[in-house]
């Protein structure tokens, strides 16, 4: 398995404080990971680094077969490149249908006269309704994404993220404020997704790792700390003193 | 879809303005209705037009530009140097006629600019007016120079990520900028004079009653067309995209879209309609000078969408024909004088307070302005 994306010795920091540290991160296609660390650890710095959103002081950041550097790529270049993102807050289109949102996300030629002339197909409808079914919003296609729940933002950002086809998901935190039932359905959409796509889940609650099932990467202080199995690292001894305090 | 469904209703009542001022027309109809006033109401639909563009950008892309009568006057400057030269010419020529030799072309040119810029103390054609004599070089640069001054200016200020307020103070400094620029005698454009005369209309003999409906004519037909390409524009997956940089110009940005692309082209579509109105309002003002691209221009065009209602297109339609007609009636001298007894109301001092109160009204009990009231009866 090789990697698609690769984290070399990157360190970025702000104003005098190092928010990432000599960090390295690969992963595979297709893989699951689990990203997980205290506050401040560097787990939201991290995402922006890839997404293009922060750049590095140093380091590397390859991608793909041909180790391109997503370092000189523009955010838009990098999600086009197939990086998805979802946000920690949901962030969905609040004042456009659920149908709108998706067909936003579709992957289409991202230029403004193509948005201009865009028609919708039928492949595309069918392509929306899919993707609607399997976030649970099939019933919802025309409601304002504005007046749904928490947890259907949520998935809706995520059917977003799919609809894009990316072969990267870098979710943050997608069970926060959700109910039992919503994170089980969660959990399975991400799981599903990770059948064929490299998916970094970034998550404070550990039931929610446990339940994910793959491989965790600890972060703290910005740099790697362990990486294993959840309960290989959970049995590291640095491990559990960064998580409950020395 | 919601804009191209107000299209048929949109039509219709501007069809019937037009059939109901062409009724009352001096030229065409009853002659209820005075060649200045007709002026006024084509004068008003220009403004229409240019709130349309403010809706765009404003409404639907969240860009709050505070300069885009910038645009808009230049589109005035631009017609107006082909209207004042030939116009001039046609004077000179005439003048020069009856000399006992005949002028040269080369006098001819030399006497229009004499006449132009004498006023300036120049006797030289400006570089500025290099294609003036031109008609259709001219109404391209209608186009083309607020066009290309969008252009420059939003690529440098999109591609910085300048946003928000900042973005809109820009808008004013270019705005400012432009009309200090004007006001200079040596720049070429007359200075504090501006361009004048524009009302006549070189090689038309027709009379301003005729003059007048038919400028109405042309704005209500740029305003109909301007509606329905707006409506189109925002009504597919483009007004989507635009209006989720409005919403959250990050998650744009994270699907893949070139946010600063799609902000330009919004900028850079609405300054050219912009130019084309302001080409349009000119020759029924007569004329141009800086003043009228002041700052406080382009606030009034926002003020005009926020009370009309934001994201609608008939609200920047509806707030930029009640509010600037509602400022002919009260500062023209038309308003009748409130006597309150110990307090005159003379409404040419008051009409600003009373705009500001209104505006304070609608913000507060009505954010969504007049459209959104009207959505809301609709709906019901």
């Amino acid at each position: 398995m090789s990697a698609l994306l690769e984290v070399n010795g990157v360190s970025v920091s702000f104003d005098g404080f190092k928010a990432i540290n000599n960090l390295s991160f690969s992963i595979g296609e297709p893989e699951m990971r689990a990203v997980i660390g205290p506050n401040g650890a560097g787990k939201t710095t991290f995402m922006d680094i890839i997404t293009g959103k922060t750049r590095p002081d140093e380091g590397e950041v390859l991608w793909g077969e041909e180790n391109r550097s997503l370092l000189r790529m523009s955010e838009a270049q990098i999600a086009q490149a197939g990086v998805g993102r979802k946000f920690q807050r949901p962030t969905v289109f609040e004042d456009q249908s659920v149908r709108d949102n998706l067909m936003v996300a579709l992957k289409k030629d991202r230029t403004p006269w193509a948005a201009l002339t865009y028609r919708g197909s039928d492949a595309d409808s069918a392509r929306i309704e899919e993707l609607a079914t399997e976030i649970g919003l099939l019933d919802h296609l025309s409601t304002t994404a504005g007046i749904l729940s928490h947890g259907q933002k949520q998935w809706l950002e995520i059917g977003m993220l799919l609809a894009q086809e990316p072969r990267l998901l870098l979710v943050d935190e997608p069970a926060a404020g959700m109910s039992t039932e919503e994170r089980e359905h969660t959990t399975d959409i991400l799981v599903n997704a990770a059948k064929t796509k490299a998916v970094v889940v970034v998550e404070h609650d550990m039931d929610f790792v446990r339940r994910l099932n793959c491989r965790v990467t600890v972060l703290h202080e910005g740099s790697v700390l362990a990486e294993g199995s959840l309960d290989h690292v959970m049995a590291n001894q640095e491990v559990i003193d960064v998580y409950l305090g020395r | 879809m919601r804009a191209m469904k107000t299209v048929p209703y949109f039509l219709a009542v501007l069809f019937a303005v037009v059939l109901g001022v062409t009724i009352l027309s001096q030229a065409y109809g009853t002659g209820g209705i005075s060649v200045s006033f007709t002026k006024v109401l084509g004068m008003t639909l220009c403004l229409c037009l240019a709130a349309l563009a403010m809706d765009l950008v404003w409404g639907y892309c969240g860009i709050l530009s505070l300069g885009h009568f910038a645009f808009f006057g230049l589109g005035g400057y631009m017609v107006g140097m082909w209207l004042m030269t030939a116009r001039t010419e046609a004077v000179v020529r005439a003048n020069m006629a009856n000399n006992v030799i005949p002028p040269t072309e080369a006098e001819i040119s030399q006497g229009t600019a004499l006449q132009i810029f004498s006023v300036v103390g120049a006797e030289d054609w400006p570089w500025m007016w290099a294609v003036s004599d031109s008609l259709f070089l001219s109404l391209l640069l209608v186009v083309l120079i607020p066009g290309l001054l969008a252009l420059v200016f939003g690529w440098l200020a999109f591609r910085s990520r300048v946003t928000g307020v900042y973005l809109s103070i820009l808008t004013q400094a270019m705005t400012l900028a432009l009309s200090l620029y004007l006001f200079q005698n040596d720049t070429g454009l007359r200075g504090n004079n501006g361009l004048s005369g524009l009302q006549n209309i070189p090689g038309v003999s027709a009379g301003q009653s005729y003059l007048s409906i038919w400028f109405f004519w042309a704005s209500a037909l740029a305003l109909a067309l301007g509606y329905v390409g707006s409506a189109w524009v925002v009504s597919g997956k483009f007004g989507n995209v635009v209006r989720g940089i409005r919403d959250d110009e990050q998650r744009v940005r994270f699907l893949g879209y070139s946010v600063e692309g799609y902000k330009l082209f919004v900028f850079v579509l609405s300054a050219v309609i912009c130019g084309i109105a302001g080409a349009l309002f000119y020759p029924q003002a007569g004329i141009i000078n800086p003043d009228e691209i002041a700052p406080i221009a382009s606030i009034y065009l926002a003020v005009w969408v926020a009370i009309g209602g934001r994201g609608r297109l008939y609200g920047a339609v509806i707030g930029a024909a009640l509010v600037s007609l509602l400022s002919t009636y009260f500062t023209g001298g038309r308003a009748p004088d409130v006597n309150l007894g110990i307090f005159t109301i003379q409404w040419i001092d008051w009409w600003p307070v009373l705009l500001g109160l209104g505006f304070v009204l609608i913000t507060l009990f009505a954010p969504n302005g007049i459209a959104g009231l009207f959505d809301k009866l609709v709906r019901k």
